[in-house]
């Protein structure tokens, strides 16, 4: 049984008047402060260090993204920490505030499909993102030509770039999954409170709870520990079983991207080495090589958890 | 098969929705039970019965909103689950205790539901600004919808149906907690969609209400459509006779010529110059007429016409009855 009609009619419609909800809305303002006071401390640092040691860095500028300063994380771990924070601060209450406004079945009546309305609703939260994250983008490239007064290179915007590209996929991720929340809990708090449960899960728990669940599934061999080095089954367990969570592909993808000199991001044996210049940067093509498992990885992750929601909100009842 | 379709047009001609054994169950449980009803181009039709007797997901299936589990309906020709854009292109919603967007403009409310409708800019302007006259919110239709009460909100909804042009209005519990005034007004605006001939689809336990601007309507109880038909009709079907017709005059021999007219049940005498007559129609130009063609005084002739909650009350009640009947 086909429908007949677009799906995609009144989609601009809803997208325009999400979009103009969210840039005007206090949230997002203080979404938006949060992210640019907090990325802007750690940018301060990020100068400092640089401008004392004046090293002879052909990649001088992306430098700013990855140098960090004890206390402050880099620029980039401030933000694979806060993009999540922005997506659930945008998307939580997407779908079931609607329904608690009862706008829901009025909107519905419309002639519009409801997948105009899901589509409408999350691409206007990934345009907010992507504006905010763009002008943040713009805002380190002129700190850095005017602090460090170097001109930045052909490779190093196509790197940032890179950066930015990802930085977006990786905030879809996030996003999708705040939007599926608020299909399935009616209430906007609960909604919330889950997604930013999952996000410190991943976040914070993750990454310590790996390693020990990489032990017991491949207990260490205290053969390699005499030499004083890991296992290679339980690295190999570990990476993976740290890849499940999206903060760690996103640090991974910044790795390869805005670090050239990365040429894995896995362990390698010391025989696959033989050849390469150590310390060499690898070209643009390469890096983006590197990265692109983890980039995909992303975006698959964006495209499963959207899907779960459209599922739900194709097959929800409309009243309230 | 193009006559065949003809055919159908010709048949279905005034008849905007129709439903065939409709059904709706939520897994075990049936909501809608096996509906039939049509509603006529023009006609202001009640849906009518106790809260979750199944009237607003009856009003769902019509809009597509809700999946059907059995049966069919048609509005205006077509499958609301097959073309449920061409279906809600004509069709305007107003759901029962209606919410907008508490934080933008009636203007700015109207204007987004009109761009999902897919009018150009000047079409929608002109249309809202006609809309928001008509329902008398033009002198506040630059303010937050915030500070709307609800007999402003209530007719807000009503004025998106009016920039639709829909040829079909559904009203779900249109009246339910307004102030008499905000219901009065609220139905004199029913009537003025009527006048235009749009279709009006109402539902309600207000009886009262419903009453004073249905054509028709159709009793729900757990999911059935138990009685169908204007007040009139159902008046006779249930309580046997329509109207209570009461005339005090004096003169002699009245009582027996009123019972000669025809469609006079009975006459009973109250006093000496007080009958009251039950009928199946309004007889008062006939009992004037009786009165004064036999020479007597005509001091009061008045009506009562059946009341709807007269009907529902004993409908319901004699269903209870008989429930109580079954369980012993």
């Amino acid at each position: 049984m086909r429908r007949e009609g677009s799906a995609f009619q009144g989609v601009g419609a809803v997208f325009v008047k999400e979009l103009s909800d969210n840039i005007s809305s206090v949230r997002m303002l203080m979404l938006e402060l949060l992210v640019v006071l907090t990325a802007l401390a750690a940018l301060y640092e990020a100068i400092d260090t640089l401008r004392k040691n004046t090293a002879e860095d052909p990649f001088l500028l992306l430098r700013l993204f990855t140098v960090d300063q004890a206390p402050l994380p880099s620029f980039v771990a401030i933000l694979g920490f806060l993009i999540p924070l922005m997506a659930i601060g945008l998307g939580f209450d997407l779908i079931n505030s609607e329904h608690n406004r009862r706008t829901l079945s009025r909107i519905l009546a419309q002639p519009i499909y409801r997948d105009a309305l899901l589509l409408g609703k999350y691409l206007a939260g990934l345009a907010t993102i992507t504006i905010s994250l763009t002008a943040l983008w713009l805002l380190v490239i002129g700190l850095g030509l005017i602090f460090l007064g170097v001109p930045p290179g052909g490779e190093e915007i196509a790197r940032s770039l890179a950066f930015l590209v990802i930085a977006i996929f990786y905030a879809g991720v996030w996003l999708s999954l705040a939007m599926l929340l608020s299909i399935v809990f009616r209430s906007p708090a609960t909604a919330a409170l889950v997604a930013l449960g999952v996000w410190l899960f991943l976040t914070v728990l993750w990454p310590m709870l790996a390693p020990a669940i990489a032990q017991l599934v491949a207990p260490p061999d205290p053969r390699y520990a005499m030499l004083g080095l890991d296992t290679p089954d339980t690295a190999i367990w570990t990476q993976l079983l740290q890849r499940l969570s999206p903060n760690d592909l996103f640090g991974e993808a910044m790795l390869a991207v805005l670090s050239p000199t990365t040429r894995t991001l896995g362990p390698v044996f010391v025989d696959q080495l033989r050849g390469a210049v150590m310390g060499a940067p690898l070209p643009f093509g390469e890096s983006v090589m590197i990265a692109w498992p983890q980039t995909v990885g992303l975006i698959a992750c964006t495209i499963v958890l959207f899907v779960a929601g459209y599922i739900l909100f194709q097959r929800q009842e409309v009243r309230a | 098969m193009n006559t065949q379709h003809n055919d159908n047009a010709a048949t279905s001609h005034d008849v905007v929705i129709a439903a065939r054994d409709l059904t709706k169950r939520y897994g075990k449980s049936t909501v809608v039970d096996a509906i039939n009803f049509n509603i006529i181009r023009g006609e202001v039709f009640g849906l009518l019965g106790p809260n979750g007797a199944g009237k607003t997901t009856t009003i769902l299936m019509m809009l597509g909103l809700t999946e059907i589990s059995a049966g069919r309906i048609s509005v205006l020709g077509f499958d609301p689950a097959r073309a449920p854009l061409k279906v809600k292109r004509h069709v305007g919603y107003l759901p029962d205790a209606v919410g907008f967007y508490d934080h933008l403009t009636a203007v700015e409310n109207l204007a987004y539901v009109a761009k999902l409708m897919g009018l150009s800019m000047a079409e929608r302007t002109r249309r809202i600004v006609a809309a928001l006259s008509r329902v008398r919110l033009l002198d506040v239709a630059n303010r937050r919808v915030a500070t709307y009460s609800r007999g402003m909100r209530q007719r807000l909804g009503l004025a998106e149906i009016i920039v639709k042009r829909a040829e079909i209005a559904i009203l779900d519990e249109p009246t339910s907690g307004l102030d008499p005034q905000a219901t009065l007004e609220f139905l004199e605006l029913i009537r003025e969609l009527k006048a235009e001939g749009v279709t009006v689809l109402l539902s309600s336990h207000m009886l009262d209400q419903v009453q004073r601007v249905c054509d028709r309507v159709a009793l729900f109880q757990a999911g059935k459509i138990v009685m169908m038909g204007s007040v009139a009709e159902l008046a006779v079907q249930v309580l046997g006779a329509g109207f209570v017709v009461e005339v005090e005059a004096e003169g002699a021999g009245i009582a027996r010529r009123l019972a000669a007219i025809p469609g006079v049940g009975s006459v009973e005498t109250l006093a000496d110059d007080r009958f009251r007559m039950i009928a199946d129609r309004d007889v008062r130009p006939d009992a004037a007429r009786v009165v004064v063609a036999a020479d007597g005084v005509l001091r009061r002739l008045s009506v009562d016409e059946p009341s709807l909650e007269a009907i529902y009350a004993h409908q319901f009640q004699a269903k209870q009855a008989r429930g109580v009947q079954d369980a012993a």
